[in-house]
């Protein structure tokens, strides 16, 4: 069984928690305790259906006001498959929970009223998945029973989509008409809709191929913790821990090491459970070289042949996190890269992009919460990336504000600047 | 991303996935902190934290100490378990003592014999505050309740160890921000994604040893509240609270004041899994008293700074 992370986005009342509700009762996840927890909340306040929203909406303000805060993690499993579900708020204000919840996902769901079609926040969450290179995308067009299962209102949102979405670099689109509400097409193929032909949206989930989602071609090993035991066991033992963020490492491979340029082979892959044959994305393991060299947390492990860029400027897609202050050019900030730690200072905002219209605003000094734009950063020690699009550990990055230590900016590499 | 090669065989399964995450949290935190501490109960969820701990630093010792907060109301299964395991690793364990605090007066019982989970609140964050720990592991999981569902991998904590859930970090890709200021601290769930169904699946696949409490066995117990408990010298059973010996095992070992347990006749790690998988009640839900008083029992109590 294999795990597939998803993130779902909706705008407000478009049915998001109904959705996860109706996927987790229907796929048996709920507990009996918790349906009779939800049931008794929605007869106090009044509900004329249980509001199945309450099984994730877990903060008392949201309770109270009827809304979605903050990301929600939700598990559910089938025979097939675990699934984690990062639901994210629709809320504007909210949009960088949506950016949190999309970064770790192989798939995005977009929940759109069927009755109010393709709004501006759903454009904003099509964009943010490809932007942040979610490889799979699922659009629900929710409520179709409001619409008598109509055919042609779900034909016309889809085709309004695809002609939008062409613009988008989204390589997996699906599209599946559902009712949260009443279970159409959620986990069984409803019986209201027999012009569509497709799965089930939790068929669908079930069976999207994403063995091919990671980078198994530049191998990547940013060195995450040095192991010595200091034991007479294992006296001259050095093992360089941590994740392998791309390709595939095997005992023999000659490595070099950056920023030393140093080159050894590896000498064994080794676990607590024994040595490796060998390691790839995302395995936790540790490496051990032939040859006793200086290496320490925040260097990279690369093949001699294919290793990351290494640089002090970056160019790169940047998402705003914050409203205590705004991005502006010359601010200087913590960076969070890999497993290395810098300074960085923000040199120039190339434009801010409208989500909407997708139009780049190249007058703009400044980007605030939820705005996105392009910058240009210098560190003050070098880093080893590679463009986000090719591999998301080594292209992505986070900024850190020194006084609050608040993260307040998730940034996406595209290169060194041109 | 973009698609470069099929992928072939060389995917994980959910378990080593989940098992892979939590390491390379694990040693993020070693890596970033000064003075981490492990909390260790002896229960499952710590036991597979622990687990997780050796595995993320083999063949060098864990790096950091453990520390359990006992509430003085243990089950002696679930103490042995402790000492074992701590004296098997070779690693330092700090108790920090709600009994203690209560005989010097640092902290008040709401009454003879109450459950001493909110106790546990205040004598943590002493501890925390006097062992100058930066970085506390907790077994912690979002499928627990609801408002752990929200609750980031690495959880800020202020100077009095409160949780604010509406000022929470944005937590991107592994990227994990533990930066914080003096005196404040970061808890650390690397079981996040884990839940209850995965922990025994792992248990039973790497054959880690837990306390016998947690397998059937007979036991006096007398039912309160739908709850089934444990005879005890730390709960006042009433008069017409009947003891009857029953074939039983708790899934969770917390403080015995109110920590409930099943009716079952499950041995193994597989055999819990069986019945794991066909349950209809919550693990807190079915067996914690103390999660019981109102639908925000868990977010009021984390507020506070727990676990």
């Amino acid at each position: 069984m294999d795990l597939l992370r998803f993130a779902t986005a909706g705008s407000v009342d478009d049915g998001k928690s109904t959705l996860i509700g109706r996927l987790l009762l229907d796929s048996k996840q709920i507990f009996e305790d918790q349906l009779e927890a939800v049931e008794r909340t929605s007869r106090a306040r009044g509900d004329e259906y249980t509001d199945l929203a309450l099984l994730t909406d877990g903060l008392r303000a949201e309770r109270e006001q009827g809304i979605t805060i903050d990301v929600a993690y939700r598990y559910f499993a089938t025979p097939k498959r675990k699934f984690i579900i990062a639901d994210t708020p629709g809320h504007l204000q909210y949009t960088r929970n949506m950016v949190t919840g999309a970064s770790t996902a192989n798939l995005a769901l977009i929940l759109i009223d069927a009755r109010k079609g393709i709004l501006e926040q759903s454009r904003r969450h099509a964009f943010i998945a490809s932007l942040l290179r979610i490889p799979h995308l699922v659009l629900c067009v929710n409520k179709m029973d409001l619409v008598d299962y109509d055919r042609d209102t779900f034909e016309r949102i889809k085709d309004e989509f695809v002609s939008w979405a062409s613009r988008l670099d989204i390589t997996d689109l699906t599209f599946v008409p559902i009712s949260a509400l009443k279970g159409d097409n959620v986990v069984e193929r409803s019986m209201n809709m027999p012009w569509y032909d497709g799965p089930s949206l939790l068929h669908h989930l079930e069976g999207v191929y994403i063995a091919s989602d990671r980078n198994l071609i530049d191998c990547r090993f940013p060195v995450q913790y040095v192991i010595r035991p200091k034991s007479n066991d294992h006296h001259d033992y050095r093992g360089y821990a941590g994740t392998v963020a791309g390709g595939v490492f095997k005992a023999g491979d000659d490595v070099v090491v950056l920023p030393s340029g140093f080159t050894s082979t590896i000498k064994a892959i080794e676990t607590m459970d024994g040595p490796l044959d060998e390691a790839y994305p995302p395995m936790s393991v540790t490496l051990t070289l032939d040859d006793d060299l200086d290496i320490s947390r925040g260097d990279m492990i690369c093949r001699p042949h294919n290793h990351a860029e290494v640089g002090q400027e970056i160019d790169a897609q940047l998402c705003w996190l914050t409203d205590q202050a705004d991005l502006r050019p010359g601010m200087k900030l913590a960076i969070k890269h890999t497993t290395r730690t810098a300074r960085a200072m923000v040199r120039e905002l190339l434009y801010r992009l409208d989500v909407n219209t997708l139009h780049r605003d190249e007058t703009a000094d400044t980007l605030s919460l939820n705005e996105i734009g392009r910058v240009t950063l210098r560190t003050t020690a070098p880093l080893f990336f590679d463009e986000y699009r090719r591999n998301r550990s080594t292209g992505s990055f986070i900024l850190v504000d020194e006084t609050t230590n608040a993260t307040v900016g998730a940034g996406m590499i595209l290169g060194p600047p041109a | 991303m973009t698609t470069i090669e099929p992928a072939g065989q060389r995917q994980l399964s959910n378990l080593d996935a989940l098992e892979a995450e939590s390491i390379h949290i694990i040693r993020e935190v070693a890596a970033e902190f000064e003075r981490p501490v492990l909390l260790f109960s002896g229960g499952k969820d710590s036991a597979v934290m622990l687990h997780l701990a050796v595995k993320a630093f083999w063949p060098a010792r864990v790096p950091f100490p453990v520390m359990h907060i006992d509430t003085g109301h243990n089950f002696p299964e679930a103490l042995d378990y402790r000492d074992r395991r701590v004296e098997e690793l070779g690693i330092e364990l700090v108790v920090a003592s709600v009994p203690e605090a209560i005989e010097a007066g640092r902290v008040v019982e709401d009454r003879e014999g109450a459950s001493r989970n909110r106790l546990q609140t205040a004598v943590l964050l002493e501890a925390i505050e006097e062992h100058r720990f930066d970085a506390v592991f907790g077994g912690g999981r979002r499928d627990e309740e609801k408002a752990r569902a929200k609750e980031r991998v690495y959880s800020h904590r202020d100077e009095f160890g409160q949780w604010d859930p509406k000022n929470q970090r944005p937590e991107l890709w592994s990227l994990y921000n533990g930066r914080h200021k003096a005196g404040e601290h970061i808890r650390v769930f690397p079981l996040s994604n884990w839940t209850e169904l995965d922990i025994w699946q792992y248990i039973a696949q790497e054959e880690i040893e837990l306390p016998t409490i947690y397998f059937a066995h007979h036991r006096d117990v007398f039912r309160r509240d739908g709850m089934i408990m444990a005879v005890g010298p730390y709960l006042d059973r009433r008069d017409d609270e009947e003891i009857v010996q029953m074939l039983v095992r708790f899934r969770t070992v917390g403080d015995m004041s109110c920590t409930a347990a099943v009716e079952s006749s499950a041995v193994t790690a597989e055999q819990i899994m069986v019945e794991v998988a066909a349950s209809r009640i919550t693990e807190r839900g079915a067996t914690r008293a103390d999660d019981r008083f109102s639908e925000a029992a868990m977010e009021d109590r984390k507020r506070e700074g727990y676990f």
